[in-house]
Parts: C-alpha cells; structure tokens; sequence
C-alpha cells in the first residue's frame, strides 16, 4: 500500500515536472504539418524553455501582477483624480496637443488624424457596447454609411462638407436606429450575429452596387472640407478639424452618460430586467444607444472620407469591426479615457512595429485571448464596468 | 386545322421550355444539397458547442479551413512518399482520418487555452476570446502556408451520371452520402451512448449533471473534438469540391454555417442539418434566379428574417429569461 502511494507520488511527481514539455511536445505537433519538421523542432525547444521558466517566474508574476493591479485599482484612479495633477496634466496635453503639427513632420500629423478619427469611432462604439452592454459586430457599417454620404453628396450634387455632414450623420443615426428596431428583439449573442449580418449587407451593397457606389474601385475625387473658402486639405489643418472633433465627441459622451439617458445605459447593463422592472423603457434607450453610437460613426466616416479623398468597400471589412471593439475592450469597457488610451494603443502599434508588421495580426488575436483571460475589463476598465453574467 | 397544330405546337414549345427550366432547377437543387450537407456539418459543430458553453465559437469556422489545409498538406505528403500512386483510397482515406484527428486536437487545444480559463467569466469574454483565437488562426495559417491560394490536387475530375441532362459528380454524391452518414452516427451517438447522454445532460443543466457524477471537463472536450472533427470533413470536402484552399475561407463558411445552426434552432441537431440543408438550397438558387453577386448576403437576410419571426430557429424552443 505505502509503496502504490508512493509510486504514484514519484509518478505525479514525474508527470508535473514534465507537463511544460509534454505540452511543448503537444503545441509543436499540432504546428509540424504547416511549416515542416524543422520549425515543428525549433518551436518545441522554445516552447519548452519558455514554459519551464514559466513556472519559476510564476512567483514573480504574482508580485508584479498583484503591484500592477494595486495601481490601476488604487493609485492610478487616485492620481487621476487628485486636483492638481489634473489641472497641470490637461494644461500640458492641451499644449502638446495644440502644438503638435508645429512641432512634427507630416508623417507624425498624418498617424495623429487616424488615431483622432479612430478615437471618435471607437467611442461612438462604446457607447453602444461599453455603457449598454449590447455588443455589436458591425460597427463599420455605420461608419461606411457616414463614409459614402459624404462622398456620394459631394462628388454626385457637389455639396460641400458642411452642408453633406448632416446629412451624412443623420442618415447614419437613421441607419443605427432602423437596424436597432428589429435587432433588439433578440438576446446578446443574436444580436451581436445579427449586426456582424447587417454589416456584411452593407459591405456587399457597396460592393455590388456598381451604378452608384462604383463597386470594389471605390470613390475617388472627393473634396476636403473647406472653413471660409479656407481647404482643409493641408494636413496640418485637418489635424486642428479632427481634433476639435474628438474633443466635441468627449466632451458630448461624457456629458450624456452622466445624464438621466446615461444611467438608464448603464442600468440595462447592469441588469435588463431589473431596470425595467424600475420603469425603463429599456427598447427605447436601447434604440437611442444604437442611434447615438452610429451618429459618432457617421461624423468619423465623413471625415475618414474628407481625409482619404477616396473611399472604397475595402476599408469597411468585419477585420475592421473587429479592430474597433478591441479598441474598446483593450482600454476598458465604458470608460472614456480607456477607450482612448486602447485607440491610440490600437493605432500606434502598427505604426511603431512596421517591420514585424506580419505577425501584429497574430499578436493581436493572442493579445485579444490573453486579455480576456488576465483582465477582461481591459486597462482602465473598473471591476463593475463590465458585463455581468 | 391549322389553328389546332399551331396550337399544339406552341403548347409543346412552352412544355419542353417548362422542363428545360425544371431541369435547370433540379440541377441547383443537386449543387444546393452538395454545398447545404456541408454546411451542415459545421453547422453541428456550432450548434453542439452553442447548446452546452452557449458560446459562439467564432473559432470553428478556422477549424474548417484547418482541415481544409491539412487535406492539401497530408495529400502532397503521400504523393511524395508514394502512396497515393499505390493507392488512391488508402491515401485519401488516409488524408481523412488524419486531418479529423488534427482538426479535433486544434479544437481540444482551443478550448483548454482560450475557453476553459473563461468559463464562468462574464458572457462577453469567452465570445471576445474566440473572435481572438480566430484572428490568430488565421494569420498563423496564413504566415506558414502563405496568402495565395492553394490547389488542391483533382483527382476525381468531373465524372459523374447523367440522368435526363441532370449532372451529379461522383463528388457531390460522395459529399452528400458521407454528410448524411455522419449526421446520422452523431444523432446515434448522441441518443444511445452513455457519453451522449452526458452531453444532452450537460447541455440542460451544468451543475445539476456535475451533482449526479459528470464530468463537465471531459464532456465539453468530447464536444469540442466531435465538432472539431466534423468540421474537418467538411473542410476537407470542400477543398476537393472547389479545388481552391484559401486561409480566409474560413470566415464566411463559419458566419453561414453558425447561421444555419440558428436558421434550425441552435442546439439541436435535427435543426443544425435542416438549416444547413435550407441555406444550401437558398443560396443555389437564389444564386442562379435572383443575382449571384449577392449570393453571401442571402444568410444574412434569412437569418434576421427568422430571428425576427422565430427567434428560437424553426426546430428550437424560444427560451423564457430567468431572473
């Protein structure tokens, strides 16, 4: 008896010490048939070391896990609402930002005005999936509507950007909500498979469509946006239009999350029924969080379309979609600063990793898993922000 | 007279119109049933996961394509040691059984990274992480075996019989055949065996099966690995269906496929075959009637329209929320 225990302990013992190898024996087989024997071996001996340090470092990565989540629970929120420090962290990023195309060759200014145009969408996208809960997978849609009526008006009837903008947004805000009528009959996972539904509609639409949108060639020609017979198309202006933009969109998200339609979002977040057993009309909030986040994504594709001077199907793809929730998610569900911070993140890096730019694909669907699994509520992301069970 | 003969004439004109038109319809319904029965098959993969993880595992339509792949690779593997000139069914049997094993332990390993880790998460989590899985396998399929599209060998070629100008290829009947059989093993499987039983009980209440002596882990990889497998024929045959392997065919196939799981009702079987078959058979046909450039967004249209009118699927129950 005392001899079957302890063979059984040597044989744990023996399998535990072995589990990185056996795992990195398992990883590397699954990886042999697509790049050879050779690869299949490299993978194995790397998987295998990395997976054994692993376990020495696991320690270590409780200590450093344990301090960086002391400081985003604690230190950071704190710092950020200290008084001083935010006066003299808005005053240096107001100057910084004011300043940057002055300071910055137009590549710099160029990767600003996407970000910029990027962080509009993405907050417009959280508004519908950070502050309501509703995940939507074809945002892009919205932002393609935005995107070709703009493009349309100016290079069919010649409008100018002003007078096409509100056209542009509010067929956009008409799009979000006629798509919400009937997708918000249906629960979580429906409604997210029905909006990746409409967004590939749409996509195919611009696709095939060739009499009006000119299919996969897309639009070219159109104009940039003009103030006081002033183009905007120098592209340091652009920066001032979209900056403005992205402080107007922060400045109105915020302002109506903390309204009375803010709170009713975040209680159907929270808890559907309960809030409408508390007399939400939880449909129709619903509906404005559909309109309201397509608007933003209406206003971001006019300008996209003011910028490019070009639109074609091909910018509109679900990888898209997909691209814009990470950034949502990456930041932090409903939290307005995150959201920006996970755009920019989401922007930057690309830029910054050119050369590995190949693999930033695959570090972004592994990034996306990690995350999920380490801090589902992204960076910024409080404990209650995200959406319960 | 005369009037009576034009008469006749013009009747027999419209009727042999008439058939040529049947003909051509019967002849989208074979090509609808062919690309349906595929369909299916993923389809039941999404559709056992969604029943017991109630996730959508966007990753499945990957697991497609990794088949697909892995039926290319495993056949210019036995070209090259000189099997398949020995023996074209062994090696195509061969190619069968190894690229199901592959795809099942692709899915197995899926769930235990990306899943397992997830299962009490809130429900966004898991959904967000199998959009991630998908992204990686992709790019992963796309890194090691490049963008461009691969060939997958033709070995059957267009033969096939002919019954009164209607075509069937040797492959389309093989395709439908080995779907129907499969389909009909899984239902077997599901209702007779002691695992099956586990699975329908898991799939009705995780935590009372684990009271009465389940074992949850085990029962949601047998899932994975049966879907898994499934979805690997599937792939295998659309390769040698179309004859054209790409990494990004997995998308589309997976978003159609996870339709037709709910086109059925989501969750049951008979539902999953019966969606897969019905958008098969749209998609042919309004292909060839109504404008093929639209031919992807048909699932879409019929999936909100059944969302709309039936939200359970045509074969599923519409579920009451519990507070």
């Amino acid at each position: 008896m005392a001899g079957e225990i302890r063979q059984f302990h040597l044989r744990h013992n023996l399998f535990v010490s072995a589990r990185p190898f056996i795992i990195a024996l398992w990883l590397s087989f699954l990886f042999l048939p697509f790049k050879g024997l050779k690869a299949a071996i490299i993978l194995f001996l790397f998987s295998s070391v990395i997976l054994y340090s692993l376990r020495y470092v696991s320690g270590f990565g409780h200590i450093l896990s344990g301090t960086a989540r002391y400081l985003s629970e604690n230190i950071l929120p704190a710092a950020l609402h200290s008084a001083r420090l935010k006066v003299i962290l808005h005053y240096s990023s107001a100057i910084i930002l004011l300043a940057f195309p002055l300071i910055f060759r137009d590549y710099f200014i160029d990767v600003a005005i996407l970000s910029g145009i990027y962080i509009i969408l993405a907050l417009g996208l959280n508004v519908v999936v950070g502050f309501t809960g509703l995940l939507n997978l074809g945002f892009v849609a919205f932002y393609a509507i935005g995107a070709y009526t703009y493009a349309l008006l100016n290079t069919r009837l010649g409008l100018d950007f002003w007078t096409a903008l509100p056209f542009s947004v509010g067929l956009t805000a008409l799009a979000g909500f006629l798509l919400a009528i009937p997708a918000l009959r249906l629960r979580g996972d429906y409604l997210a498979i029905v909006t990746l539904g409409f967004g590939e509609i749409v996509r195919l639409i611009l696709n095939n469509w060739d009499s009006v949108t000119r299919g996969p060639n897309g639009i070219s020609g159109i104009a940039p946006p003009e103030i006081l017979t002033v183009s905007l198309g120098k592209l340091s202006y652009y920066y001032y239009l979209v900056l403005a933009l992205v402080v107007l969109t922060v400045i109105v998200t915020r302002r109506v999350y903390s309204s009375r339609i803010g709170r009713a979002w975040v209680s159907i977040r929270e808890d559907e029924i309960a809030s409408s057993a508390m007399g939400i009309n939880t449909t129709l909030y619903k509906l404005y969080a559909f309109a309201f986040g397509a608007f933003w994504a209406g206003l971001a594709g006019a300008v996209f379309a003011g910028k490019m001077q070009f639109v074609s199907p091909e910018s509109f793809s679900f990888m898209e979609s997909v691209l814009i929730l990470c950034m949502v998610i990456l930041g932090g569900l409903g939290s307005i600063a995150g959201v920006i911070i996970g755009s920019l993140i989401l922007v930057l890096l690309p830029e910054v990793l050119r050369e590995v730019q190949l693999y930033r694909m695959l570090a972004l669907g592994a990034g996306l898993v990690i995350l999920m699994i380490f801090r589902p509520q992204g960076l910024l992301g409080g404990k209650g922000v995200f959406i319960r069970n | 007279m005369k009037m009576l003969q034009d008469l006749w004439l013009r009747l027999l004109c419209s009727l042999s119109f008439f058939l040529l038109k049947l003909l051509m319809f019967l002849q989208q319904v074979i090509n609808g049933l062919t690309l349906g029965s595929v369909y299916a098959l993923i389809a039941l993969g999404y559709s056992m996961v969604y029943g017991i993880l109630e996730l959508i595992n966007f990753a499945h339509g990957e697991i497609y394509m990794i088949g697909a792949y892995m039926g290319i690779i495993l056949l210019a593997f036995f070209t090259a040691i000189g099997l398949t000139a020995y023996s074209l069914p062994l090696a195509l049997f061969l190619t069968l059984i190894l690229s199901v094993i592959f795809c099942a332990s692709y899915g197995f390993t899926i769930e235990k990274i990306a899943y397992k880790p997830l299962r009490n998460a809130p429900r966004l989590s898991p959904l967000i992480s199998a959009i991630g899985v998908s992204i990686f396998l992709q790019n992963y399929v796309m890194l090691t075996q490049g963008a461009t599209d691969k060939v997958f060998p033709h070995l059957f070629g267009a033969s096939g019989f002919e019954f009164a100008a209607l075509r069937m290829t040797w492959l389309q009947l093989f395709i439908i055949l080995t779907s129907f059989v499969i389909m009909i093993a899984l239902r077997i499987f599901v209702r007779k065996t002691k695992t099956g039983k586990a699975m329908r009980a898991v799939a009705q209440d995780k935590t009372m099966a684990s009271l009465v002596g389940i074992n949850i882990d085990t029962v949601i990889s047998v899932t994975f690995i049966i879907g898994s497998g499934l979805a690997a024929v599937a792939g295998l045959m659309v390769a040698m269906y179309y004859g054209l392997v790409n990494y990004s065919i997995g998308y589309m196939a997976g978003i159609k496929a996870f339709t037709a799981a709910v086109l059925g009702g989501i969750g049951s079987i008979r539902g999953a075959v019966f969606g897969g078959l019905l958008l098969g058979l749209v998609e042919s046909l309004g292909g060839s009637y109504i404008s093929s450039e639209y031919k992807d967004a048909y699932a879409f249209i019929i999936l909100i329209i059944v969302l709309l009118v039936k939200p359970g699927g045509l074969f599923g129950r519409a579920e009451l929320e519990k507070v």
